[in-house]
């Protein structure tokens, strides 16, 4: 049978009801955000003007790589809930009973995690570069605004985002305990921050050829994320709760 | 003293009747189950199973704890894999790339009812009519909630609801498709009573308006009340049929009679009356009587104790519950394999 988008689209808005009502999604989705924009902002407002070339660009790439840190662990705790967080409620066996096929489920769950991941990512990078353009020094504001920084953080938030939410529905899936699911959700997520951790240092020279290279390598990982993740959700598994 | 002489069959289930046959109904079948087996490694769920249930019928699964009632249901539910044997539900042959299209006309309330607790009522229903790609959603969700007395609480949280309210909600969004069969298992499970008399109320209203229902359980007085047909299952099936059938095969009939004082020598009236082929004493003033058609052993009796100056309290055919059905059955297999 043919993918549906309508019963995708089912699971997608239950699960941002649920969130809605989730003390501890809500605190998730802002307890991140909040230690990754102040953090960095203290750090810029404090750059004194007279900061080397190479200190300066040491501060603005760890700056920036808190901001993406916020499309890694963000999802990575909440996709990390998906499958067994509704295996410990109970209400896995409902949604398995009907016609709903493992990719629309899959599809639903991943594309509930990234749209408020994308929102919360993408405000908060703006809320920086807001204080930026107004509070920072000159120097430091025309640094930060520079083409490559802005290509690495636009391009990357949902790719990295992406990698967060299939290997947390990954892990979910196979998992019978929701804790234990969402640590090794975040531990995850970490690797593919490594390449952009040393863009933002400029040990690799993010240039657009090699930025649009990665973005595709990672969107290609994160395709072959998805294929992987229904490939091992094994309904017969998830019912009878079998260890692997 | 024994209660009736069993004659258990040998081995093997016995279908005692066959499957049911709804008024101006048809022969096509809602669930033809042949030799269906399921086992998890080395530990068998339920073996050999097969059975059929016409469309409109109720059909009970009984059985203890750990028989296979609810593997079998996720079996016919396509959640689970049959290990052999094969099935059709709905009229579609049972395999995974059936899978889809078997769970769209059918419906499963599991024993947990499962609601989201942090959405509403309505909301949960929503989730589900969606899921079953429900173009009037909001009419279907309407009438489920109709159906289960639930209109009322339409927009309350599900976390708010007492068990038996949620176990309704869960009966309502199992309606929701209009499901060709329902199965429900063990819907009464940790209800109290009054909520299990709701839930009873639910299925008879669905019985009635013919809805074809799958109902596992282990509450005999449920399956005897509501069935038509009932299946008893210790991992294979015992035995299926009618509940007053299965009792009239389980058990010989018998007449219970109760005196005002016990007879001097009861062997001297009982025995070769006609139509009497056994007596027992039970009391010091009561007796059953092993008879091979109680209509016309029962003058025949009476007018010998009459005859004998006895007072006669009470004669009356002995009733067998579906629950000594049960125990009979149950008891004769766990003994069976402990052998």
């Amino acid at each position: 049978m043919s993918f549906n988008w309508r019963r995708t689209s089912a699971i997608f808005r239950k699960e941002l009801m649920d969130y809605r009502r989730n003390r501890f999604v809500i605190l998730t989705m802002l307890f991140f955000p909040v230690i990754f924009v102040t953090l960095p902002t203290i750090q810029i407002l404090l750059i004194n003007a007279s900061t080397s070339n190479a200190k300066l660009t040491a501060h603005i790439g760890l700056s920036l790589l808190y901001m993406l840190m916020i499309p890694a662990m963000v999802p990575s705790v909440l996709a990390a809930y998906t499958v067994v967080g509704e295996h410990e409620q109970g209400t896995l066996e409902p949604i398995l009973t009907t016609p709903i096929s493992r990719e629309e489920f899959l599809v639903g769950k991943a594309l509930a995690v990234l749209v408020p991941t994308l929102g919360i990512a993408y405000v908060v990078f703006g809320v920086f570069l807001g204080i930026s353009a107004i509070f920072a020094k000159p120097g430091v504001a025309s640094a930060i605004f520079s083409g490559p920084h802005l290509l690495v953080q636009l391009l990357f938030t949902p790719l990295l985002a992406g990698w967060s939410i299939w290997a947390g529905i990954a892990i979910s899936a196979r998992s019978l305990d929701v804790r234990a699911a969402q640590q090794l959700g975040v531990l995850a997520s970490l690797p593919p921050l490594g390449i952009v951790a040393l863009m933002s240092f400029n040990v690799i020279v993010p240039t657009l050829g090699l930025a649009l290279g990665l973005a595709a390598g990672l969107l290609f990982v994160d395709v072959l994320g998805w294929r992987a993740v229904a490939a091992i959700f094994d309904r017969e598994r998830l019912i009878t709760g079998k260890q692997i | 003293m024994t209660w009736g002489n069993r004659e258990l069959p040998p081995t093997g289930p016995v279908v005692a009747a066959p499957p049911f046959a709804p008024p101006g109904g048809t022969a096509e079948m809602a669930l033809v189950v042949d030799h269906l087996s399921k086992h998890f490694d080395d530990r068998v769920a339920f073996d050999d199973v097969s059975f059929e249930v016409g469309y409109g019928e109720v059909f009970g699964f009984l059985g203890p704890n750990g028989a296979g009632k609810t593997t079998t249901v996720r079996t016919l539910g396509t959640l689970l894999s049959p290990t052999s044997g094969s099935a059709t539900v709905a009229g579609i042959p049972l395999s995974a790339e059936n899978g889809q299209a078997i769970r769209k006309l059918i419906s499963i309330m599991p024993e947990s009812p499962g609601l989201y607790k942090r959405l509403t009522v309505t909301e949960n229903l929503a989730c589900f009519a969606g899921l079953y790609g429900l173009t009037d959603s909001k009419n279907r969700i309407h009438d489920a909630l109709r159906s289960v007395n639930l209109t009322a609480r339409a927009s309350d949280l599900c976390g708010s609801l007492s068990k038996g309210l949620r176990q309704r909600v869960a009966l309502a969004r199992s309606l929701l498709n209009d499901p060709k069969i329902l199965f429900l298992d063990e819907p009464t499970s940790g209800l109290d009573p009054v909520a299990t008399r709701d839930v009873h109320e639910l299925i008879s209203s669905l019985r009635e308006r013919g809805v074809t229902i799958f109902l596992t359980t282990h509450r005999l007085e449920e399956a005897e009340r509501l069935c038509h047909r009932v299946a008893i299952l210790n991992t294979t099936i015992q035995l299926v049929g009618r509940p007053d059938e299965l009792r009239q095969q389980l058990f010989t009939r018998s007449l219970q009679v109760r005196l005002r004082t016990g007879l001097s020598d009861p062997g001297q009236v009982f025995s070769g009356l006609s139509g009497v082929e056994a007596w027992a004493q039970q009391t010091s003033n009561s007796y059953l009587l092993t008879v091979s058609d109680p209509d016309v052993a029962a003058p025949v009796v009476i007018r010998a104790l009459v005859d004998s100056g006895a007072d006669v309290l009470s004669i009356a055919e002995s009733y067998h519950s579906l629950e000594e059905v049960y125990f009979e059955l149950v008891e004769e297999d766990v003994e069976a394999k402990r052998r």
